[in-house]
This record gives structure tokens, sequence and C-alpha cells, in this order.
């Protein structure tokens, strides 16, 4: 019963997603004020059934009905509580019906906090989102149903992937999805400006603060996975170019570049159809995400419930969506116009680069992906791409990329002269090169590499502070304090998100540079060093898991002689799949990782025990939540919550596209902007 | 015109992912399937100055998994290599492909080493004579030398449980 009601809701959720993807749009253009009226409505109804649907699922979990097709097939009696929950977007089935979901509640984000933009202009990008939600919608009707029933019913079920029977794995899809969504409703935005014809810095203005925050949650799921992938798979390593890392990556670099761009169009009012195909593009590479993950052409860890037939599915959908996109960029975009100009050493021109070069670098990403299926394709051989390739790519791509992090905030907008940047940044420029020179001794050993990759970081953050201390002394009189408090919180986002790539770096850095590790057989009770550190194995332990039979290994860490701890790896067999796992386990600290994994048995109870010292691992994920933080800090900033307040100021006159001349004028403007209050107090330098 | 490249550049893009799916590396038939298996003669991994030949194998059913430390797949099928060995049904031997010998014996102290003897193809030339897709795959080779099925990526507990399985008891049966 349960699951037709599911079942039922999910088809209502398609009839209301057509009436929301059809009417609205056709409204909007031919001036219907009952059909522009309908978007709003219709989309809390979408969500709602989308929502019951959504929870029948999880009710047949969480009930264990193995008459469900998919849940037979996902769980099992023995899961615990959390992770039948959990299994309800752990399959294939299940996790397009969360991305149905999260794409409602995003459809109805936008309606609720969109009450300062023109009604037509919400109508057509609700229709859009309506457009995205019927293909998924389809897809999942046609070719993955999640209410499939089994008959008759299974007595038990098989099991979820233990792999993902771990909190982080439980957190890190609907992260990453709420990203690839969120990002949809940037393309929306898109496709709204193309069909209204109005791609102006309001349309920037507009679906800046989405597309940020759908870049924050893509930031925040990569790292969930990556760290998932660090202390879950076992042997330390934390990204591995694989295609289904690759195809969460790609839309998150395109992304960074359309975050960028999007700050010049509302600024200045250029790039708009650049910024505009960048828009198309991120969304199209987050279905080509979904193409790659659930068709199966590329061989992954991640390739589940891969099907040719859903991959067609897919594609065509991919390919409607392109088309129809690209065809209204191709009629519109010649249109636009150009904005500001600027010159050749402009704070424009800088971010420019800095597109290009994101670009050129989810490029290479990209090939390097498809590039077994392309060679194959046409018939030339069969070959894989390994990290060799994208290390030996990125990282030269992605070096002048950081070193523009460090130049672009300070230029001006306009026109910038190259003797006051060479000026302004030098001590930066001096502090970095000198940190980075004598830090590696500090590490034990001095690496060219690791000197380089510090470098860089020490750029970043002492150009941040450069910027910030002029942006202080043009702030007028006060308190540094006054001074402080006087900057928006979107230019703190921007360098807090700039500091968190040099906090990255330095991670990635360091932990490549000084990792050390020991493979070795230990019998109980004898010792290995590693990095200082001396572990002990002191024997193993058998117990009974919910749904596992575990082996708990305990290992005292000394140091110098003196205990510091116990750590308890373990191996874990799933009693249903019979799969083994391995459980590091991780002393955690600020400075470094001890990792211990436990790999097999051996004789006379002993193991092969794997022990790591990681210096810095954990800044990885650090920098990227710094990144994430920064972020939700440009989101919250003043501008737009201003906006909610003087709603109908600004409603009656929708069209102010010019960019207040202050900005113009005053280069401290971080990517974000000024707000009103300090900006007359900026001047020129 | 110009505003049409973006279009045309991704039709292009569509053009080979359409033809990547006719190519699924999972369906893909081998041209080797009912061949006779490519003779080689290898080095082993753990004891280099001994050499393993194919023709050592012929009269009885086996399965040759190629396999690699810096494969991230490996890891995933690799228990149920383990399993398979250690139930005795069938001997697994194991073609090192592409990769360096310590990092490779590491890695299956770590992971456990269900294989017989592992073979070292650094070079990958036993590969290509296999058509070796991408690592790992999967060979059945029956008591006269005969491929008779081929697993390309990963063994899941599917195909091991319904075809692969099944397919060697079926090939022990015969004389």
């Amino acid at each position: 019963m349960i699951p037709e009601i599911g079942n039922f809701a999910l088809i209502l959720a398609l009839l209301l997603a057509i009436t929301q993807g059809t009417l609205p749009i056709i409204g909007a253009a031919r001036g219907i004020p009952s059909w522009i009226a309908l978007a709003r409505p219709v989309v809390q109804g979408q969500f709602v059934f989308v929502l019951i649907a959504f929870s029948c699922l999880a009710y047949s979990f969480v009930t264990s009905d193995f008459s469900v097709l998919n849940v037979a097939t996902n769980s099992n009696t023995e899961l615990p509580l959390q992770y039948r929950i959990a299994a309800t977007w752990g399959s294939h089935e299940g996790s397009l019906l969360l991305w149905v979901l999260m794409l409602a509640g995003w459809s109805i984000a936008v309606s609720v906090f969109s009450k300062q933009l023109p009604d037509e202009m919400v109508a057509r990008v609700l229709g859009v989102l309506g457009l995205v939600s019927v293909g998924f919608l389809l897809f999942m009707l046609f070719t993955s149903n999640p209410f499939d029933r089994l008959l008759p019913a299974a007595m038990e079920g098989s099991d979820l992937n233990p792999l993902l029977q771990d909190p982080g794995m439980v957190i890190h899809p609907p992260m990453l999805y709420m990203g690839y969504v969120g990002f949809s409703v940037a393309f929306a935005f898109a496709i709204a400006a193309l069909l209204s014809g109005k791609l102006d810095a309001t349309w920037a203005r507009w679906s800046r603060p989405w597309t940020t925050v759908a870049w924050a949650f893509l930031t925040i799921g990569i790292m969930l996975g990556s760290w998932w992938a660090y202390y879950e798979l076992g042997w330390g390593g934390w990204w591995f170019w694989d295609p289904v890392e690759n195809a969460s990556f790609m839309p998150w670099i395109v992304g960074t570049a359309l975050v960028h761009s999007l700050a010049v169009t509302e600024k200045r009012g250029s790039f708009k159809s650049w910024t505009v195909l960048l828009a198309i593009c991120t969304f199209a590479l987050c279905l080509l995400g979904t193409f790659l993950v659930r068709s199966g052409v590329l061989t992954s860890v991640h390739a589940f419930a891969t099907d040719p037939e859903r991959g067609i599915f897919i594609l065509g959908f991919l390919v409607v969506v392109m088309v129809f996109s690209l065809l209204l960029f191709a009629w519109r975009a010649p249109k636009v116009g150009l904005g500001g100009k600027f010159d050749l050493l402009s704070r424009e021109s800088l971010l420019l680069a800095n597109n290009i070069l994101l670009l050129v670098a989810a490029g290479s990403v990209m090939l390097g992906t498809l590039y077994p299926l392309i060679v194959d394709s046409l018939g030339l051989g069969k070959l894989s791409v390994g990290p060799p390739y994208f290390e030996l790519v990125f990282v030269p791509l992605m070096t002048p990329a950081i070193f523009l992090m460090g130049v672009g905030p300070i230029a001006r907008w306009k026109q910038t002269s190259l003797p006051t940047l060479v000026v302004r940044l030098r001590w930066a420029f001096g502090v970095s090169v000198i940190t980075a020179l004598i830090m590696p001794y500090f590490m034990g050993e001095w690496k060219p590499l690791v000197s380089f990759g510090l470098l860089l970081a020490f750029w970043v953050i002492a150009s941040a502070f450069v910027n910030l201390k002029h942006r202080l002394s043009n702030s007028g009189q006060g308190s540094l304090f006054a001074k402080l408090g006087r900057q928006s919180r979107s230019y703190y986002g921007m360098h807090c998100a700039h500091i968190g790539v040099a906090v990255f770096i330095i991670g990635v850095t360091l932990v490549n540079g000084y990792e050390t590790e020991q493979d070795v057989r230990m019998d109980v009770g004898s010792q290995v060093e590693v990095g200082g550190y001396s572990f002990q194995f002191n024997g193993v332990n058998d117990y009974v898991g919910p749904n596992y039979q575990g082996i708990r290994g305990d290992i005292a860490v000394l140091k110098d002689g003196e205990f510091l701890r116990n750590l308890h790896p373990e191996k874990r067999t799933y009693n249903a799949s019979g799969m083994s796992m391995t459980e590091a386990a991780i002393d955690t600290g600020i400075f470094r990782d001890l990792y211990v994994a436990l790999g097999e048995p051996l004789a006379n109870d002993a193991w092969v025990v794997r022990a790591y010292h990681k210096p810095f691992v954990d800044w990885i994920w650090f920098g990227c939540l710094l990144m994430v933080i920064g972020g939700f800090l440009a989101v919250s900033d003043k501008r737009y919550r201003l906006k909610i307040r003087k709603k109908e100021e600004i409603v009656t006159k929708p069209e102010e596209k010019t960019v207040e001349p202050v900005d113009v004028a005053e280069a401290p403007a971080s990517a974000a902007v000024s707000a009103p209050a300090m900006a007359t107090e900026t001047r020129k330098v | 015109m110009r505003y049409l490249m973006p279009l045309i550049a991704f039709m292009i893009l569509a053009v080979f992912l359409f033809a990547g799916l006719s190519l699924n590396p999972r369906q893909v038939p081998s041209p080797l399937i009912d061949k006779p298996a490519p003779e080689f003669e290898l080095h082993h991994l753990h004891e280099p100055d001994k050499v393993f030949s194919s023709t050592d194998n012929v009269g009885k059913v086996w399965l040759l998994n190629v396999w690699a430390s810096w494969c991230v797949a490996c890891r995933d099928e690799h228990p149920l290599f383990v399993q398979l060995a250690n139930s005795g049904l069938v001997p697994v031997y194991g073609l090192n492909y592409k990769d360096e010998s310590t990092t490779a014996m590491q890695w299956l102290r770590q992971y456990g080493d269900p294989y017989e003897v592992s073979v070292v193809d650094v070079e990958g030339r036993v590969g290509i004579d296999y058509g070796v897709y991408g690592v790992p795959e999967t060979y059945v080779i029956d008591k006269q030398g005969i491929i008779r099925h081929k697993q390309i990526g990963p063994v899941t507990v599917k195909s091991m449980e319904e075809t692969i399985i099944p397919l060697i008891i079926e090939l022990q049966r015969q004389a």
C-alpha cells in the first residue's frame, strides 16, 4: 500500500512538474498574469508530493518491506536503523528520488526568497526548474522506479553496500546533490534571462547568491567524499582521480569560474554571454557526471547500478537540455552587447585569465576522464588514464591561477597599473618567498616541490593580508575594529575562501612531501616506529557488530617512550554480503594524523599492520571548510539582506542595471562587492 | 556562427558519449572467447627467478586475474578472490600488470594474496595479447586452455555467484 502511495505521489509530482514547466513560461512570454501566478503554488505542490514519495520509500526501508525490489536489494533486517534510513538514498533509484526532492526543495527556496524579483522572472526560473524536474521524474518512472515490487516478497534483503555503512557516506551524497541541484538554479536563472532577453547586471545580482550556495554545497560534498575515502578505504589516500570523483570535480571547477565571472557581470556588466555560457556548462557537467556514473561507460569504484538503457535516457536528456540551451544562447547572445570596457591589465582581465585557466583545467580533467572512451570509439585501441596524467596537467595549470588569486583582488576594475601592483605586492611576494624557503627546514628536510607549494600558499595568504591592510587604511577614521567592522561580509567571504585554498595547498604539499609509512608484519608486543612515534601491537579481539563480525586491533601509540593513547583499527566482515571492510583508526591532530590499518592475519597471531604518519593532512579538509565558510559568509552579506527589507524600492526600479559608480572607481572591493555604507568612504589610491 | 560554436562542440562530445554507450566496457565480448588463451611465460612476482608458463595449467580449470596495486577497482573485487581462493574451488593466477614489484607485494600483504602464483607483466606485453582493456580483468580458462569467459572491470558478488562460479563448476565436470 505505502509503496503504491509513493508511486502515485511521484506521478502526481510529474504532472505538477509539467504544469510548472509550461504554463508559467508561456504566461511570462504572453503576459498572462494568472499563468505567471501559477508558478509558486505549483512548486509547493510538487514539493509536497515528492516529499510524500520520499517518505514512503524511507518508510519501506525502515519497516524492511522486502516486497519492494529496491528495499530487498539494498537493505536487510540486521541493518541498523540509521543505515536503513540512509539506504533510502544509497541505491541508484533512491538517489534519484533524493535528487528530485532536493530540486523541489531548491525550487521552494527560490519561490520564497525571490519576493524582490519581478514575477515574470520568477515564473521563468521556476518554469525551467520544473522542466529539469520533469526530466528526472520521467527518468525515474521509466527506467528506475524506486517502488517496483518484488513478488513474491523476499524473506530477507541483501545488503546496503558496506562501503556506504558509514556516517560520512550518509551525508556525502545529499551534500553533493545539494551542489549539483543548486547549479540547476544557476542554470534556470541563465535560461530565464536568455528567454526574457534581459541579460544584465540585475540578473547577475540575483543569480549570484544561489550560485555561491550551490558551489559551497558542492565543496562540502566533495570534501566529505574525499575525507571518507581517506578513513574508510584503509590506505590513507584522499583523492584518486577516479572517473566519478572527476565527474563531481569538473562542475566544481567550472562552477568556481562561474562564481568569479558572475562577480564581473554584476559589478561591471561585462562577460555577460560568457557568464551565461558558464552557467549552462556547469549544469551540463552535473548532468554529464550523472551520465558517467549511471551509464557504466567508464569503469570506476563508484559505478553502481549501471545500465546502458539508463545511459541512453540521461544522454538523451543531456542532449535535449544542451541543444535547447545552446540554441537559445546562439540566438540571444549576439544581441547582448558588451559591458564596460577594460584595459589589458585590470581586474576584469585578471578574472578572465583565471576563468580561462580554470576552464582549461576542467577541460583537461574531462579529457583524461573521457579519453579511454574517445580513443576506443575511434577504434584506436584501449587504454586507461591514471593519476600521473592528471597531476602532470592539473598542477601546472593551477599554478598561474593561484598566482592570480593574489593579484586579482588588489587590481582595480577597468584599468590598473603594473607598477602600483608591484609596489603593493612586493612585500607579500618577499614574505612568501622567504617563508617558503625556510619552512621546509622545520619539517626536517628541504624539498624543492614542497618549497614551491608553500610559496603558492603563502603568496595567497600574504597578498590577502596586504589587501586587507590597504582596504583598512582606506576605510576612513576610527579604531582598527571599527574599520574591520566596516568591511562587507562578502569581502571577508572572498578572503576566507582564498585562504582556504592556501590552507588546502599547505595540506596537500606537506602530506605529499613528508608522509611516512610502514607496512610490516607485527607480532603481539612488537613495535614499529613511524614519524617519531612508536606503535606497539597488542593483539586483536573478536567482537560481534550489529550486522557484521569484527576484529579489533589494539595498538598503543608511544612518543619518546611515553604512552599517548590506544588506537583500534578494525576489520569487519559483513554477514549478508560477506564483504570485508577495513576501518582505519586515526589519531587526528592539527599538525599530523597517525593512521593505523589492519592488513591480513598471519601465523601466530601476528598481523600485517600499516601505519602512517601524515603531517598536516587534515589541513586539506580544513581548507575546503574555509572555502565553504567563505561562500556562506559571502551570501550572508548585508546587500542581500538589505534587499529584502528594501523590497518595494527595488521592485519599483527593477531595471537598475548600472553599477554604483563608487564601485567602479574603487578597487579594494573584493571579487564580491562593497556595501553602500562603506563605499562612500573608499577613494582612489 | 561564433555563438553556435558551443553547440557544435557539445554535439561532437555527445556523439562520442553515444558511441561510448555501445562500447559498454562490461559488455564488450572479447574476440578471444572460445579461442585458445595466448601462451606466455613470465617471471613470478615473489620469486623472480622462477618462470611460470601458461601451458603448465593445461588439464585444469583456472582463473587469470589481471591486477595492479595502482588500480582502485581491484581493491573492490579483491576480497571476492580471497574468498574464492580460500574455498579451494579453483586456482587463481594473478597477472600483475604494469606495476612495481615492491608495491605490488606490499599490496598483497595488505589485502591478502589469493593467487597460486602472481606473474609480472611490467611492460604489458601479455596484456596486449589478451586484449586487456583496463585493470582489473578476469579470464576463466578451461582444461584445454581455452578462454571461456572474460570479465572486464571488477568482479562483483553477483557476477561471481551467478556467472563465474557456475561456469567453473560446469567446466570442471567436463573431461
